[in-house]
């Protein structure tokens, strides 16, 4: 079939019609290109050069990728830590964050009291509260601990115990469930009532109604809990920074380098390992390396799951 | 065959993003050719925070800004190295046009990055013979590969602080000497309370605490860290696993390192009135020589006193040894006052009346070979105690690396392990130990 080349007045239409709509296109276009495009192809640039940050960059090939995946013994603790805090912090948050707005919307009285109460921690500034935990449950004279000695319970060393020291850092996140819990709270209201009275009227009981009815309806509330969830966790960095920086009783200052991961590594993240390898040490094309590992992961989780929820909202329909 | 246009603009994206972060990836770099004598305000950060500290820095300026009346000198204090670092790398109109570290260790990196400029063209130029003025020790850690890229201002040495009081209620008439007698000492010291738990631990050795840094204490066996080829050779030297079987002898004999890390979460700060040797928690103390201008200015409770560490059993001529480190100061590469720059570095390195009054003020060792026989040096014993170790001819500091403390670093996180218990194999611990520190500085270089 033969082509027609399209008139003038026509190409001219179209053209205009695409311009108005890069026009209408372009702030997200420029927010994206600075703030993600070119980041990202600088970090890929970078990730083959050997760069220090004052003299020009210089071609290395593989060495950085070698270095960071062969070589370098703490990517595997990073990792490692990262990956327990994205299963087990998430999966915890969104448990509790869901059961403190059931118990949140089931309250009769003293509603605004409560809620405000579970609300209020996630207002703390992230440093803040995490000084006061390391404080709270300082092993030698943290309060928690006198309390649990006095009555005969086996203190844990929280912070400064390998073991415990990722625990301690869930249990912080999980005092500032407030924002989950509001948004927890905001899907369990739009449940609609009518929906419990049949399924009241078909005989079912607590379990069955949450079973049936409240989990399908906010399923996809919950999906985007465990994405945010999932990609915040991913670049975990402040509270364990500062944790593991307080716990270690290591004095700040002059002179001093932060080394982040007490105890043992086991606060060690992979945003940790990107600024001590990017910023403390200037091994900017390893640092590099390991972004793009922590990029590529994110990306795969996030992926996986929404194909997850795509499934889901398919089921459901 | 031609490009397709889809093609053609994805090859024209590439290589224009190319072409702006290889531009964007080189920082604008400063000048020597100013005049010295023009009219000029130099930025100077330092890491010095606390009140005395600053007057006495303050002051030092104050006095080289009446012989420099052209010379305005902009103090920022208490910079950290990881702040100074990135800003230079940054660079622009704000950096420092004078920059100051605490970490000897980072030298090499600062020379070896050309984040510091060589300082020899301007030893040449204004006739300073770095040899005859400063000791050999400092000028080693303070060049790298032959490349002068800082200067010492101020030293520091490290020796042992003890409780006399407690000393004497325990029947110990000196302070220990070898590193036996330490062990025993400080057994003898350690008191317990009704519940177990520890009242007073005799000596410390965990590597957490304080200035405990693995490094520090290791300087009592003089190891070298690497061979003549900068490759690491901590696993062929007999003192590495000497030095980890006496840090783990220490622990064993005051209980175990477990009860010591809980113990060492009731201090209060380093730099605090809560240290835990004025508190009397220790009675036995590793640390530098500007804890006893501390002690005086807390009123301690107790009478203390200094001493050179204990050393090996088997190199008893080794004692009055310690471990230097120091103050460097250098130039950034990016300062636009360079030749100005020096004269501050020139006046507060070398000037023996200022390194003198400086090191009184703040109770540092002098940096040069003048300034450590000046009559007018500060006769208190206690402190006298540190020129000493600083004097002495086996005392060590580190050597310098392409990237900087990161040995130090591994060493630490080696340390750790070992104390902890967690390095069944110290022989196979230390080869991998040598093979991370060699293959992190070959990641380091060009």
């Amino acid at each position: 079939m033969a082509t027609t080349t399209p008139a003038p007045a026509l190409r001219r239409k179209r053209t205009r019609a695409r311009l108005r709509t890069l026009g209408f296109l372009s702030p997200w276009l420029i927010g994206f290109s600075v703030f993600f495009g070119y980041p990202l192809i600088a970090t890929v640039y970078f990730s083959f050069m050997h760069y220090n940050q004052i003299k020009p960059p210089a071609f290395v090939g593989l060495r950085n990728w070698t270095y960071v995946l062969t070589q370098m013994p703490l990517f595997g603790p990073a990792l490692w830590n990262t990956l327990w805090l994205v299963v087990v912090m998430v999966a915890l948050r969104v448990v509790f964050g869901l059961g403190i707005g059931m118990l949140a919307t089931k309250i009769k009285s003293g509603t605004g009291f409560f809620r405000t109460a579970f609300y209020l921690p996630y207002l703390a500034p992230p440093v803040a509260a995490t000084v006061a935990f390391v404080f709270l449950l300082n092993p030698g004279t943290g309060p928690v601990n006198e309390i649990l000695g006095a009555v005969g319970i086996p203190a844990p060393s929280w912070f400064n115990d390998p073991d415990w020291a990722k625990p301690s850092l869930v249990m912080l996140s999980l005092w500032g469930i407030g924002d989950l819990m509001v948004i927890f709270m905001a899907a369990l209201l739009d449940v609609p009532k009518e929906q419990y009275e049949a399924a009241e009227l078909d005989g079912a009981g607590a379990w069955g109604k949450f079973r049936y009815v409240t989990w399908p309806s906010i399923t996809p509330i919950v999906m985007f809990a465990v994405v945010t969830g999932v990609v915040q966790t991913m670049q975990y960095y402040t509270q364990a920074l500062v944790a593991g920086k307080l716990a270690s009783g290591v004095s700040i200052g002059p002179g001093t380098v932060i080394q982040p991961g007490y105890p043992d590594h086991a606060t060690l993240t992979v945003p940790q390992l990107v600024y001590s390898l990017g910023f403390q040490n200037f091994n900017t094309g390893a640092a590099c390396v390991l972004s793009l590992v922590l990029f590529a992961l994110a990306m795969a989780v996030t992926t996986l799951l929404m194909r997850k929820r795509a499934g889901l909202l398919a089921a459901e329909d | 065959m031609p490009m397709s246009r889809p093609r053609f603009r994805l090859s024209a994206a590439l290589v224009g993003a190319g072409l702006l972060i290889s531009a964007c990836a080189n920082p604008g770099m400063g000048s020597d050719r100013d005049d010295p004598t023009a009219p000029v305000t130099l930025t100077f950060w330092h890491g010095w925070s606390t009140p005395g500290e600053v007057k006495a820095l303050n002051d030092s300026v104050a006095r080289f800004e009446k012989r420099h009346r052209n010379i305005t000198v902009k103090l920022v204090p208490n910079v950290t190295d990881e702040t100074m670092n990135q800003a230079l790398r940054a660079g622009g109109s704000d950096a420092p046009d004078v920059v100051s570290s605490f970490t000897t260790n980072n030298v090499g990196q600062y020379c070896s990055s050309g984040m510091w400029a060589d300082l020899d063209p301007f030893l040449r130029k204004t006739g300073v013979d770095k040899k005859r003025v400063f000791p050999k020790t400092l000028l080693d850690y303070t060049s790298y590969r032959g490349r002068q890229c800082a200067l010492p201002l101020l030293a520091d040495s490290y020796g042992l602080y003890y409780n006399k009081d407690a000393f004497k209620k325990a029947g110990i008439t000196r302070p220990p000497r070898t590193m036996s007698e330490l062990k025993r000492d400080a057994v003898k010291l350690t008191e317990r309370t009704e519940d177990g738990g520890y009242r007073r631990v005799g000596f410390m050795p965990n590597f957490r605490l304080y200035q405990n840094s693995p490094d520090r204490m290791f300087a009592q066996w003089g190891p070298r860290y690497f061979d003549a080829h900068g490759k690491a050779r901590l696993a062929e030297d007999p003192a590495s696993e000497q030095f980890f079987a006496t840090a783990r002898a220490l622990v064993d004999a005051q209980g175990g390192y477990g009860p010591l890390e809980k113990f060492r979460t009731t201090f209060g700060d380093e730099m605090s009135s809560q240290n835990a040797f004025l508190t009397q928690k220790l009675a036995m103390h590793l640390d530098g020589e500007w804890r006893g201008l501390m002690l005086k200015d807390a009123k301690a409770p107790f009478h203390w006193g200094t001493a050179p560490m204990p050393v090996p059993d088997d190199r008893p001529e080794t004692y009055g040894r310690g471990y230097l480190t120091g103050t460097v100061l250098g130039i950034a590469h990016s300062s636009r006052h360079q030749n100005a720059a020096w004269e501050l570095v020139r006046y507060l390195t070398t000037d023996t009346d200022q390194v003198v009054r400086f090191a009184n003020a703040i109770h540092n060792v002098p940096s040069t070979k003048a300034a450590l026989n000046s009559p007018e040096l500060d006769a208190d014993p206690a402190f006298r105690t540190f020129l000493t170790i600083a004097r002495n001819r086996y005392s060590v500091a580190l050597p310098p690396s392409t990237n900087g403390g990161q040995y130090v670093t591994a060493l630490q996180d080696f340390s750790y392990a070992v104390e902890a218990g967690k390095v069944p194999d110290l022989g196979k611990g230390l080869r991998g130990l040598d093979a991370q520190i060699d293959a992190d500085n070959l990641q380091s270089e060009n």
